[in-house]
């Protein structure tokens, strides 16, 4: 028993890292009124540029930084349609979607060719704290990225909520005229937060493909990319409840695969189903919870309208 | 003046002689070819790719041409290209996906002239009164088997882990014939058989060969392109990997005992020959192991070797649950 | 006014031709190719219109939902919903005549996606449930429903025989084939479409309770205010938007295909239209007529690159990657077109108000 928990919650929490990084950065994004369905998008060009750094230098931290970097200017790109020119954000982000898959399938298929892999970040088990019984084994023998995704959750708590900085994202996503009002450049912010998220997407990919999978494919998120972006509106843009949300639908999912490893006579579709169903049904039965969702989400922002 | 009209005369010929010399020469065979993955997505379409490279090579490009149109995965898109193709005269357009047979026996009656190929299948729509249609069809069980036998002999624990698609079409003949392979061996195998829903989802499949770990098992396998998550786990945690569609070993040299490799060629060319003599279609090629469709790449030569060999002369018979 | 997004589109193909030079292909054979592929033959139209005909489909939901204030990003399952339906329908009911299992697997698809988006609306309206996340929840609900579907209790029985589990369903029975507009593959679910475009813009302009799903989407308060049940609309709104994406999937099988597939996901069926509709309904700025030449325009360049791949042998990500910068350069540059459009406006009422001026002076 103890071993299964063990292992459904290390699977766990390995599937959930990449949704963390990703749905961070899009609730940072949200919060201050910025929509961006194309997170897919930028994670597989995070994921494509980290693996195609480490291939060529091997230099695991090197492919870490052009994820970053490469994330960033789809954020600056993101921003600049969205934020600058204005865009139905709903629609603009499907734009990034098929543009960042094709982009990245596009790359990989003139300069690397065909799939090979790259000895990414190994687990690396913390001092002391991977001595602890049942929790040691699950939280800290895992890889740095995923040590980077936990730590992520309290810091971006801490800037949301206790930070002028959180403060007037905050405020530029609730009521932009008062807060432009007050000084607070809406378009600086905005700005800033989406590269954020484009940043934090590209981490997401690069957790993929030089931590987790190692290796590169077109199309390698599948889609995690939307979920990452259900999943702010489980967490009802708290960085708290996302990493909730996150583990929840990790969780189902982990004990999809164990039911289906110990042959337990379910249709496989089903089983597969169930993170689906699980985090829409847990997400209904929280319906008597306060939900703020930022009052300016999805609506650019025109001074003196 | 007589000189220019002596230049336009020789002009004149030369252009006869060179067009009637390249005419002379055989023309080259055309195929064109349109699969629902890339070229490089180390399984299915990979493998048809490299059939045709080696085709390509053997033939010469001059005797040779071929065409291809990747990730075709919206039927209705590869049916609006299977027309085109046939409508520009190629002599043999291969749909290579199971999805795709529909579209073909609706096409193949409008281009009497034009050779089709399908697979994975044993359906050449004759039933419908077609007759340019061919198919081809791995008995990806045979692999199974021969994988499923290797991995009951070097398994120590004694529990297996298959990771699939979905469960339906070669894949699941696959594992049947793996599961029928190690049951040969050891009948108390345990063997545990997940299936990740979808082709490409390499996160799943990674995450699905860890608890398969867990589960104890210390040799594992799958198909499609998504099993590279699976395989890089292999890697990571030193257990052994069975591949299927391409030789895999170039992923995880430690892990990878043996690979079945599909032989594409082995239906092609007798399917080219049997088109330059006028024949357009009604043939099922099979590809298995007593023909070489179905190749065993491994470390193992010996031990494989005699499965297939037993295979080959009868002695061993591979049975499916259908 | 409308030059803007044409410029946009053309700023995006000038992008794509140094993407196609830098893999070594002439731009100009195939640009050439991609028109040639789209509208060079009375086949290339024909694909091109069938292609547009689910996107049209599905735009013509967007507008609904849209409009409501709602996103919907789950045409992909209400697609599978309607056309999953239409197929059992059909299977069932083979001994019918043609045209009463038509039109009854036409309304039980149009049933069943509304239903599927219906939920969507419901939990939104009455669990707070963000539609975004259940809509892309529900999507992959409804890819593994149809493949449960599709290896077991629908699957052809010539597959089992085989032995080839090809997980796709029998070929429906001849006579619930859509008739032929003309002899292509252009099909008599066009004109449906066309049909359901103008009863959605009656719908949405001409009829009260399509004053008030608009009412809601432009200002959810003053609604409350005014008395509209808000909750009952937004439900509306999806169940109508997944009515007819649900009928566009219904029609892609009686239309097109005549059977029933999975490749694993839904796009091998759906061509993505449950996506690339929403592009299709904001190309035609979200107005229902709007969106059957915004489809076609669509249309015509899916089917075009397609060709474009086969003519010049460049890779089919080339495509996608030129396509994903078509949609986010007609996008963005909406914002000029619509500042532009204000300020003609301004200057045309600043010219008759000093008209007026002019005539009260002169009086």
């Amino acid at each position: 028993m103890e071993a299964i928990i063990i292992g459904i919650a290390k699977s766990a929490i390995r599937l959930a890292t990449p949704y963390l990084y990703a749905s961070i950065g899009e609730t940072i994004g949200q919060l201050s009124g910025v929509l961006n369905l194309g997170v897919d998008g930028v994670m597989l060009m995070g994921a494509f540029s980290a693996f195609y750094t480490v291939l060529k230098t091997g230099n695991l931290w090197l492919g870490l930084l052009v994820a970053i970097v490469v994330g960033a200017i789809f954020g600056l790109l993101i921003a600049f349609i969205n934020v600058t020119l204005k865009a139905e954000q709903g629609i603009s982000g499907i734009g990034v979607y098929i543009f960042g898959l094709g982009l990245s399938s596009l790359l990989f298929s003139t300069m690397v060719g065909t799939v090979q892999t790259v000895s990414g970040f190994s687990p690396l088990s913390i001092p002391w704290l991977s001595n602890l019984p049942i929790a040691g084994e699950i939280f800290f023998h895992q890889n740095i990225l995923v040590y980077g995704a936990f730590a992520l959750i309290p810091l971006a708590w801490f800037i949301l909520n206790k930070t002028p900085l959180g403060l007037s994202i905050r405020a530029v996503g609730q009521n932009p005229e008062a807060a432009d009002s007050l000084g607070v450049s809406i378009v600086r912010i905005r700005y800033f937060t989406v590269v954020l998220g484009g940043m934090l997407s590209g981490i997401a990919g690069a957790s993929l493909s030089i931590a987790l999978l190692n290796v590169f494919q077109q199309n390698l998120t599948n889609g995690m990319g939307f979920i990452a972006v259900a999943l702010v509106y489980f967490g009802a843009w708290r960085p708290t409840t996302v990493l909730i949300g996150a583990l929840l639908f990790s969780t189902v999912n982990a004990i999809q695969i164990w039911v289906q490893v110990h042959g337990i006579n379910i249709p496989s579709d089903f089983t597969l189903m169930m993170p689906y169903i699980v985090t829409i049904v847990v997400l209904a039965a929280m319906a008597k919870r306060r939900i703020h969702p930022p009052a300016a989400l999805n609506k650019p922002f025109e001074r003196g309208e | 003046m007589k000189m220019k009209r002596m230049i336009v005369i020789l002009t004149l010929i030369s252009i006869f002689v060179l067009s009637f010399g390249f005419g002379a020469s055989a023309e080259p065979f055309r195929v064109a070819f349109l699969m629902p993955s890339a070229i490089n997505d180390f399984a299915w379409s990979q493998s048809m790719y490299e059939a045709l490279l080696t085709i390509q090579k053997e033939m010469g490009k001059e005797n040779f041409e071929f065409v291809y149109s990747e990730n075709m995965f919206v039927v209705a898109d590869a049916a609006a290209a299977i027309r085109d193709y046939a409508s520009e005269g190629y002599a043999l357009v291969i749909a290579h996906g199971s999805q795709y047979g529909a579209s073909l026996s609706d096409i193949a009656p409008d281009f009497p002239d034009t050779s089709f190929a399908w697979g994975s299948t044993a359906n050449v729509f004759t039933d419908l009164g077609i007759t340019n249609i061919f198919a081809y069809e791995p008995l990806s069980e045979q692999g199974g088997y021969v994988n499923g036998v290797l991995a009951a002999k070097l398994s120590k624990n004694n529990i297996y882990g298959v990771i699939g698609p979905i469960e339906t079409g070669d894949a699941k003949r696959y594992t049947e014939g793996f599961k029928a392979g190690i049951k040969s061996v050891k009948p108390d195998a345990k063997i545990n058989v997940t299936w990740i829903g979808s082709y490409s989802d390499v996160a799943l499949a990674s995450e699905a060969a860890q608890t398969h770990i867990d589960a104890g098992a210390d040799v594992l396998t799958g198909t499609s392109q998504m099993t590279v998550g699976a395989i890089g786990v292999a890697k990571q945690r030193g257990a052994l990997w069975f591949g299927y569609d391409v030789d895999q070993s170039a992923l995880a040299p430690q892990n990878v005992v043996a690979s079945v490799d599909v032989i594409w060629a082995i239906a092609l060319k007798p399917m080219i020959e049997m088109i330059k003599k006028g024949e357009r279609g009604g043939k099922i090629f099979t590809l298995n192991l007593a023909n070489g469709g179905l190749k065993i790449v491994v470390n193992d030569e010996a031990l494989v070797g005699k499965t297939i060999e037993g295979i080959v002369k009868g002695n061993i018979e591979v049975k499916v649950e259908k | 006014m409308t030059l803007i997004p044409i410029a946009a589109f053309l700023l995006a193909l000038l992008i794509g031709t140094i993407m196609i030079a830098f893999l070594g292909v002439n731009p100009l054979i195939a640009y050439q190719a991609l028109l040639k592929g789209a509208f060079g033959s009375t086949n290339a139209i024909a694909d091109t219109v069938v292609k547009a005909t689910p996107l049209l489909f599905v735009g013509l939901g967007i507008c609904i939902a849209f409009r409501a204030g709602v996103l919907n990003i789950g045409g992909e399952g209400q697609l599978v919903a309607g056309a999953l339906s239409a197929t059992i329908i059909c299977l069932n009911f083979a001994e019918l005549p043609g045209w009463i299992l038509i039109i009854l697997a036409l309304f039980v698809g149009f049933l069943c996606g509304a239903i599927w988006a219906g939920i969507a609306g419901f939990l939104k309206a009455y669990f707070k449930v963000n539609e975004i996340l259940s809509t892309i929840m529900l999507n992959y609900i409804a890819a593994y429903g149809m493949n449960y579907l599709l290896r077991g209790p629908i699957m052809d029985p010539l597959q089992i025989e085989l032995g080839s589990f090809i997980p796709q369903t029998t070929r429906l029975t001849h006579v619930v084939d859509l008739p032929r507009l003309i002899p292509t593959r252009l099909h008599f679910g066009t004109i449906v479409a066309v049909v359901f475009a103008i009863l959605v813009y009656i719908f949405l302009w001409r009829t009260t309770i399509g004053f008030r799903v608009r009412m809601i989407g432009q200002n959810i308060q003053a609604s409350r205010a005014s008395g509209i049940n808000v909750q009952k609309y937004m439900v509306l709104a999806f169940i109508l938007s997944g009515a007819l994406v649900g009928l566009g999937g219904a029609i892609e099988v009686l239309g097109v295909h005549h059977r029933l597939f999975t490749d694993g996901s839904v796009s091998g069926f759906t061509g993505s239209a449950g996506f690339n509709g929403i592009v299709a309904a904001l190309f035609g700025q979200l107005h229902p007529i709007g969106t059957i030449p915004a489809s076609l325009l669509l249309g015509a360049l899916l089917t075009g690159a397609n060709k474009m791949q086969r003519a010049v042998q460049i890779p089919s990500a080339l495509i996608g990657a030129l396509n994903g910068l078509i949609v986010l350069l007609v996008v963005g540059s909406d914002y000029l077109r619509r500042s532009q459009a204000r300020r003609m406006e301004q200057t045309a009422e600043s010219k008759t108000n000093s008209k007026n001026k002019n005539k009260k002076e002169s009086q």
